[in-house]
């Protein structure tokens, strides 16, 4: 191979003036914590919610929870970026399309919510998966016991729900956390837009690349070691996800 | 540049050349009896895909010429000709790696650059200019003060765009864009107010756009027109010798002119649209004296 390589480029400065190539990834790993951190949450709370529904007695419910799922699924999620991003503020009343069109770092919101609701629709389904796998008893009991329905779900399905869904969970985190490089379609300086960047300005396309493979990597890492640590400090002692 | 001429004239003298030991594309041309051309899909004029589904453009034709000219070089019967599409971020690692021999579309050619890839002579000049809605009356650097500018992410009018906007201190907002069709969607759904690129890639979007007449370009440019190049490896003197050679010879020959006609001021596929670039005293120096250097100084 005919390559000039250059391991140095990282401590050059950048044509950007914002500092060295180094700064420059940086500056995108900053916009990719802040996104996958803004749509983990979103992917937990709207997930948590519709998986729930879906387990509910009542047949709209139900049939609302499915929906959700199965839109917000099987949509690529690089079409439904560029839906919310392009499509959206057009179909708006013209003066919100215009809010919306000028807010700042609007990339960066259109990225974040339409990965965390992306993402829900996974972590839905798994929430449901959980509640399912538990015995069927286990919620009888809480209604012999006198508890409401949402009682039984708080106090008796959803603790032992979530121990059993934390470790495919954590996998559905580090999607989270990949998936924010496709917010670069819609013009988010994230880690991976600003590795294109860098090998636009410097020609050093596989240092670029190799520095955030690295970063993914590390990242991606420190959260499973994270993950694990969370897993073993919340199991219950000798029951499904405890020792 | 001179001293590299001559060396370049010396080595391509036809009787050194096949007395000489075949070396690097040269030696694998040769070998695999095969020539693999790099090609943009949506860089009109110079290389993209027209309604046949076919490969055509202003740098495809020049990469055609030096094909024929690899062929009677290496007296070969049969040279099989791919060709393969290359996006800016696959462009590199492909050349590097042996993929493809030539990348035919309009890479710029810089210093910095030159460090990872080698360039053949200069085909076209372009300089960093910015395209808005005739509506909104956004003629110089200065009238976009306060506004939103968007353009393509890491390309170096994005870097002309910071540095304009901090040294004249004209407080716009800066929206990078995936590629140069996202950023001029920006401009015509009214994200962003203009767009700035090299003129004649916004030139052509603007031609091939829904309603041509609703936008202008700025008289105003951001930097000295910049070098276009075909790209090739680096180190691989006997190959770029010969590339610079025929291109040379192409550019100087009223071959070059016609060139230049059919693709910029000439219906053009698919549409028909003629690009309208006038023949300015730096492309008329460019084709009159072939050079590759890097320096917009330099024409």
């Amino acid at each position: 191979m005919n390559y000039n390589w250059n391991w140095g480029i990282f401590w050059e400065m950048n044509p950007e003036g914002s500092g060295t190539y180094l700064t420059l990834l940086l500056m995108g790993l900053r916009w990719t914590l802040a996104t996958a951190a803004l749509a983990a949450i979103i992917a937990l709370t709207f997930g948590a919610i519709v998986g729930v529904i879906r387990t509910l007695p009542a047949r709209w419910a139900v049939l609302a929870g499915d929906a959700w799922v199965e839109f917000f699924r099987n949509i690529p999620l690089l079409v439904q970026l560029f839906l919310w991003y392009f499509v959206v503020p057009e179909l708006l009343p013209k003066a919100a399309g215009l809010w919306l069109k000028t807010l700042p770092n609007s990339s960066f919101w259109t990225g974040a919510i339409g990965i965390g609701l992306f993402m829900s629709s996974r972590v839905a389904e798994q929430v449901k998966a959980g509640i399912r796998s538990l015995p069927r008893g286990q919620a009888m009991a809480g209604t012999a016991l006198g508890l409401t329905t949402a009682q039984t779900y708080r106090y008796v399905i959803l603790p032992m729900a979530f121990r059993i869904i934390l470790p495919p969970l954590t996998s559905e985190l580090l999607n989270t956390v990949k998936n924010t490089s496709v917010a670069l379609t819609i013009g988010l300086m994230e880690l991976t837009a600003r590795t294109r960047a860098m090998q636009e300005y410097s020609f050093q396309v596989f240092e670029a690349f190799t520095a955030a493979t690295l970063i993914y990597l590390a990242l991606n890492a420190s959260l499973t070691f994270l993950m694990r640590r969370l897993e073993k400090a919340v199991a219950v002692p000798g029951y499904v996800a405890g020792k | 540049m001179k001293l590299v001429g001559i060396a370049a004239l010396l080595l391509a003298l036809p009787g050194l050349a096949s007395a000489q030991e075949l070396t690097g594309t040269l030696k694998k041309i040769k070998e695999t009896g095969v020539i693999t051309l790099g090609h943009r899909e949506s860089s009109v004029p110079f290389s993209y895909i027209d309604n046949n589904a076919k490969v055509v453009g202003y740098a495809m034709e020049i990469c055609g010429k030096i094909v024929d000219a690899v062929k009677t070089d290496l007296k070969m019967e049969k040279l099989d000709v791919r060709l393969l599409p290359v996006t800016s971020s696959t462009r590199i690692p492909l050349i590097a790696n042996g993929t493809i021999d030539l990348e035919c579309g309009s890479t710029t050619n810089n210093a910095e650059r030159q460090k990872q890839v080698a360039y053949t002579n200069t085909h076209f000049l372009t300089a960093s200019a910015f395209v808005s809605k005739k509506a909104k009356n956004l003629m110089k650097i200065e009238d976009l003060k306060g506004k939103t500018v968007v353009s393509t992410a890491g390309t170096t009018n994005m870097k002309q765009l910071v540095e304009a906007n901090a040294a004249k201190n004209l407080g716009m907002t800066v929206l990078p864009a995936k590629d140069h069709a996202a950023a001029f969607l920006l401009v015509e759904l009214d994200r962003a107010d203009a767009f700035v690129m090299d003129d004649i890639l916004l030139a052509s979007l603007v031609a091939s756009s829904k309603d041509p007449a609703a936008y202008q370009l700025s008289a105003e440019a951001f930097s000295l027109p910049e070098p276009y190049g075909i790209m090739l490896r680096k180190d691989d003197a006997p190959f770029k010798a010969l590339a610079d050679k025929t291109t040379s010879a192409l550019y100087k020959s009223p071959e070059g002119a016609a060139l230049f006609k059919k693709w910029f001021q000439s219906p053009i596929p698919p549409n028909g649209i003629n690009l309208n670039v006038p023949m300015n005293a730096m492309l008329k120096k460019m084709l009159e004296k072939p050079t590759d250097s890097a320096d917009p100084a330099a024409y």
